[in-house]
């Protein structure tokens, strides 16, 4: 089974199982998994969340909680069994043999102290080497990964870095001893997708340098595709399917691996109809907002977190506004549910009915504006804070509508209705949302935003925290419903594969600016902008047809 | 699929895809508050000892008590568990067994501590509520009116520098003692601490997307104020009640032993204290008793507070 038969592996998990504390929806974490890592070679663990992909991880690693213990099988790190290794010698063993580097390198790093000297540290446990070869070591690596002008990044702390130059100090520590076995948890989730493409081509080439065998675990198909030579696959602590890449991506064998793999949104550049004639919803012009960074002492400063943003969507359509993190997208959207107020421009809403008055949204006052409110709904990214933990799902879904006179009696009646249509049973309105899962609970926050029957709903990045199975549900369901009952969507993502799929426009957006804009098909099919190749080319996997 | 879903009836039509994806599991049934709270052993053992005080409080009478102002010239600091007579309002000259003694005046103690334990609660549960009330107003005011912010936080920290036992010393001072004053005068140097946490909790809650949510369902502020704030404020908030009851309890027995609390001819832990002071040295029962009701009964709220905190407020709880 191993495709590197040349070498002895550097990492065999041999039918591990771990314990889950009792009382939980399952006994175990991980339920008797094998697998091997070789010489210089990427093994991918996939899953989704709570799949036991970390915990394998951290069992590699001697970082299990007491309450998880190892409760089968053996942990061989070049062929020493360190299952159950006393503390001091996994002390040994990590940094020199192996190390690892986690998702968020901000909290990862310890913000009082200068990379350099946490680099150093390391170097400081494991060798007796002098304080000025140390240096030099340090420097040397810092140069290794590709940091510019070592000798200010040795000597900043980690807030003064961005987060891919965080994960690069991260990815130097972990490498300055070159360990055999490197694990990297979850390392570009947090990073946009330009960075994710760098510290991706990073490990890659220091991998190949040195050799390392590389155990990535990460939920995402698009980096498997990019860096992957074997890949597992995990399902609620099962291991599915084992195999070479190309085998499991584009040939999978078991159901699970299948589904996965068919609910990766793809790439689209296939043209599709535009109503040109249909009414605008939405017209949105020279949209600017500042905010005044002040304090109490020292300098004034504005940060423009958009500038002049110009766009309209019809009826029946949605407009995809992408970018990356700190662009802006997200302050558009809340600029049009008027959760904050833009600082100039303009936001006309209707109109879309013969004989109706465009209503300027912009400026209005709150008191004005609340008879409005109902003609714009917003869905969130994080479905386990868009519902009051405390309310129920029926009190939730009637809110809105008894804010505007409707009886209680007919705001059920809807509500029964729409849970119908986002296919969740009327079972679930005298519950909490604490008994529902993360799609669910989205589910239950689209129904709420129609329970008003909106002219105009906006998804702030609202399948983004979604496993990407419940995501390809997640995302049907939006079409569905816009082919239904008609609506103007404003869809905002960091994923250009989502956009892909649910897009007619899409606006690129960077920096507070909108770069391009076009019909979804010519944007994608003939990115014009700079900025929109950048982003396209740094897809991962986008070479690689998923969902078919 | 071990946990049942909700929806798993109407997307049966899909068996495939819904069968499979693991996201049916991540739906962990979670116990309520009220079980967890009863499955707490320091919730318990706190919840356990302050029922038996507030059961002694109400049954004073039949635990073998007499009138708590009734005096005996000829029964002056008796010892625990001797005999003597006490003279009724009546004029009625009873035998008596002092449980634990008597004072300089012939009063049962065993009588004023039972009755005492009475004010004590009283007073640590209506000091919590006034000070939880009021600070959740000003604290509510504050996270949400921006320009009263700034105003109401200064105020705050103001009262803030000044000791709570100073406060409450001048307010009583100022008010002469009743219950009604001592109450307020303890509850007011507790008020900015609530406010403090009322507000904070606010600000954070405010931005909760379920907010965000009710603004665009066009809900008035001072429905999201009442609907989607308060209530989870709660949890934190009952946590910090418990806190300020035990506080209260001994602020009042402090004022009560300095002559600034309640009268003296009210029965109060401090009280009794308060008038065993002097002859401490032959008759330690004279302290001995109030003081093992008050550190019981501080002890005891602490505990079903620490106890609450672990499982109301997850996020203040220590890792275990």
């Amino acid at each position: 089974m191993d495709s590197t038969p040349s070498t002895a592996p550097i990492l065999e998990v041999r039918d591990v199982s771990i314990a889950l504390p009792p009382g939980g929806d399952r006994s175990s974490a991980v339920s008797h998994v094998s697998f091997t890592v070789g010489r210089g070679e990427i093994v991918c663990l996939v899953g989704e969340s709570g799949s036991g992909k970390s915990v394998i991880a951290q069992g590699v690693m001697g970082l299990l909680p007491k309450t998880l213990p190892v409760t089968s099988g053996q942990i061989l790190l070049q062929g020493e069994d360190i299952t159950h290794a006393p503390l001091a010698r996994l002390r040994e063993l990590r940094a020199t043999r192996m190390s690892m580097i986690f998702q968020e390198p901000m909290t990862a790093l310890n913000p009082v102290m200068t990379c350099g000297d946490q680099i150093d540290e390391v170097l400081r446990q494991h060798t007796p080497l002098s304080a000025e070869q140390r240096r030099d070591k340090v420097l040397e690596i810092v140069r290794e990964v590709l940091l510019p002008d070592p000798e200010r990044i040795i000597a900043s702390y980690p807030h003064q870095l961005s987060g891919g130059q965080r994960q690069r100090i991260m990815i130097a520590m972990a490498l300055v001893l070159d360990p055999v076995l490197l694990i990297a948890d979850e390392p570009t989730t947090a990073l946009d997708v330009t960075t994710q493409a760098q510290i991706l081509k990073l490990v890659l080439d220091l991998q190949k340098r040195h050799g390392t065998g590389v155990l990535f675990i990460t939920h995402d198909f698009g980096v498997v595709a990019e860096i992957a030579h074997r890949v597992a696959v995990l399902r609620l602590g099962d291991l599915v399917e084992l195999g070479p890449r190309d085998q499991v991506l584009r040939r999978p064998e078991h159901a699970y691996t299948r589904m996965l793999m068919s609910s990766v949104p793809t790439l689209r550049v296939d043209e599709r109809p535009v109503d040109t004639s249909a009414p605008v919803v939405l017209k949105v012009q020279g949209l600017d907002k500042t905010y005044d960074d002040r304090s109490w002492f020292g300098k004034r400063r504005q940060v423009h977190a958009a500038k002049g943003v110009s766009f309209e969507i019809r009826r029946g359509q949605t407009l995809g506004i992408v970018g990356e993190s700190g662009s802006g997208k997200s302050t558009v959207a809340r600029c049009i549910a008027r959760l904050i107020d833009p600082s100039a421009g303009s936001v006309l809403l209707g109109g879309a009915q013969p004989g109706e008055q465009a209503a300027e949204i912009a400026t209005l006052s709150a008191s004005a504006l609340r008879p409005l409110r109902r003609r714009v709904q917003i869905v969130f990214q994080d479905p386990y804070r868009s519902l009051n933990p405390r309310m129920t799902i029926a009190k939730a879904m009637i809110e809105g509508p008894v804010n505007y006179g409707l009886s209680q009696a007919s705001a059920l009646e809807r509500a029964r209705g729409l849970l119908d249509l986002v296919r969740m049973d009327a079972s679930a309105l005298p519950r909490y949302p604490h008994q529902f899962s993360g799609g669910q609970r989205q589910r239950l926050c689209i129904a709420r935003a129609l329970m008003m029957e909106p002219e105009l709903l906006i998804a702030d990045e609202a399948v983004s925290a979604l496993d990407v199975s419940v995501q390809a549900q997640v995302l049907k369901l939006f079409e569905e419903i816009r082919e239904r009952l008609k609506l103007a969507m404003l869809f905002i993502t960091h994923d250009l594969r989502v956009a892909s799929q649910v897009c007619d426009t899409l606006a690129v957006m960077s920096r507070g600016e909108v770069v391009e804009i076009g019909p979804a098909h010519q944007v994608f099919g003939a990115p014009q902008h700079e900025y929109t190749r950048a982003l396209f080319s740094a897809a991962p996997g986008r070479d690689f047809a998923f969902g078919a | 699929m071990s946990s049942s879903t909700p929806a798993s009836g109407t997307e049966s039509a899909r068996p495939d895809f819904e069968s499979l994806s693991v996201e049916a599991a991540s739906v962990v049934t979670q116990r309520t508050a009220w079980q967890r709270v009863k499955a707490n052993v320091s919730a318990r053992i706190g919840g356990g000892v302050i029922t038996l005080l507030v059961l002694i409080s109400l049954l004073a009478p039949w635990l073998g008590t007499v009138d708590p102002s009734l005096f005996d010239p000829a029964s002056r600091d008796l010892r625990p568990g001797e005999v003597g007579e006490i003279t009724t309002l009546e004029g009625e000259t009873l035998k008596h067994r002092f449980l634990m003694g008597s004072d300089s005046f012939g009063r049962d103690i065993h009588s004023r501590v039972i009755y005492g334990t009475q004010v004590s609660l009283i007073v640590g549960v209506a000091t919590a509520v006034l000070a939880l009330t009021l600070g959740v107003v000003l604290g509510l005011l504050s996270g949400y009116v921006r320009w009263l912010d700034g105003i109401l936080m200064r105020v705050m920290d103001g009262l803030m520098a000044i000791p709570a036992i100073l406060i409450a010393i001048a307010l009583v001072a100022m008010w002469r003692g009743s219950l009604l004053t001592v109450v307020v005068a303890i509850a007011i140097p507790e008020i900015p601490r609530v406010t403090r946490l009322v507000r904070s909790l606010v600000l954070s809650i405010r931005e909760e997307p379920y907010v965000e949510a009710a603004i665009s369902l066009g809900t008035p502020t001072w429905k999201i104020m009442g609907r989607h704030i308060l209530p989870n404020t709660v949890a934190p908030l009952v946590v910090q009640g418990t806190f300020i009851c035990a506080s209260g309890i001994l602020t009042e027995a402090i004022l009560s032993f300095l002559g600034v609390g309640l009268p003296p001819d009210i029965p109060t832990w401090g009280n009794v204290m308060a008038e065993g002071r002097a002859q401490f040295n032959q008759y330690p029962h004279n302290i001995f008793f109030p003081g093992i009701f008050l550190a019981l009964t501080v002890l005891a709220v602490n505990i079903l507070g620490d106890g609450l905190r672990d499982t109301l407020d997850p996020k203040m709880a220590k890792r275990g």
